[in-house]
């Protein structure tokens, strides 16, 4: 039945959704993990979504879900500081802090849960339909 | 005099499957709401129907397998990619209010035209009845 498709393209992007919302979990919790080395600080993690195409040169299944593609981590450099008390200050009493914005990571999150909450309604609504469409002629 | 289920259900079944196909379209909009340089498209509903019910349709013909179809024809329709009222930096085209109030829309017309055809039948079975 063709009209189970819109559950896999909502499923889809609640996937994503609830991906970037562990990423952003990841991100804000991680944001005070203090390292000693400029290598081995925490970097912010993005997810990269896409469109998906497999579908695209069939022209009756058009609509397609989203893919996520990976996760990048942010090329931001990370926040030095210098706290030679420290206990884990290098040798030249720096600190490394992760590159997580955390503002930003809040803005992210709520963008995310909205989407989410979209995904969700256009499912009910769709389970409706086709609870009702079941119920034909009865 | 025998039923006919074509002729006593009229064009309802075709608006239905149009309407299904538009939600998976809107839904498809909405699930890629944070996909950059998505375009978000639609089903003009109008001239599906014109071309559903008219010979109006012209199509290129495909001599092999490899030939892409002219555009992405859909059940004879050309989906159409929407104008956004605000640019995003992200390529992205998707409104999700827009997507949404137009979805909602189309659950209700979906549910018209379950309506509809569920009157067709139940006037089918006043007849077989004959009550």
């Amino acid at each position: 039945m063709s009209s189970m498709k819109i559950f896999d393209i909502a499923g889809s992007g609640m996937n994503a959704q609830n991906l970037r919302l562990n990423l952003v979990a990841s991100n804000i919790s991680n944001a005070n993990s203090v390292s000693s080395s400029i290598d081995q600080v925490y970097k912010s993690r993005q997810p990269v979504f896409a469109a998906e195409l497999k579908n695209v040169l069939d022209e009756k299944n058009s609509a397609g879900g989203v893919n996520v593609l990976g996760v990048v981590e942010s090329q931001a450099p990370p926040v030095m500081e210098y706290a030679p008390n420290h206990p884990m200050a290098d040798e030249n009493g720096y600190i490394y802090k992760p590159n997580v914005n955390t503002v930003e990571e809040m803005a992210n999150m709520m963008s995310a849960s909205r989407s989410y909450q979209n995904n969700i309604e256009v499912l009910n609504t769709a389970k409706q339909l086709m609870m009702q469409t079941l119920r034909m002629g009865q | 005099m025998a039923i006919n289920f074509d002729n006593a259900l009229g064009m309802h079944p075709l608006a239905l499957t149009m309407r299904e196909k538009r939600s998976e379209l809107l839904a498809a909009n909405l699930a890629n709401a944070d996909t950059p340089d998505y375009k978000a498209r639609d089903l003009d509903f109008k001239s599906v129907l014109k071309q559903q019910s008219g010979n109006e349709h012209v199509s290129m013909e495909r001599t092999q397998v490899g030939h892409l179809s002219p555009g992405r024809e859909w059940l004879g329709a050309d989906l159409k990619y929407r104008n956004p009222g605000q640019a995003s930096l992200d390529g992205n085209t998707v409104e999700e209010h827009i997507e949404q109030a137009k979805y909602a829309e189309n659950a209700i017309q979906y549910q018209a035209s379950l309506r509809f055809i569920n009157g067709r039948f139940q006037g089918l079975m006043a007849a077989i009845r004959g009550e």
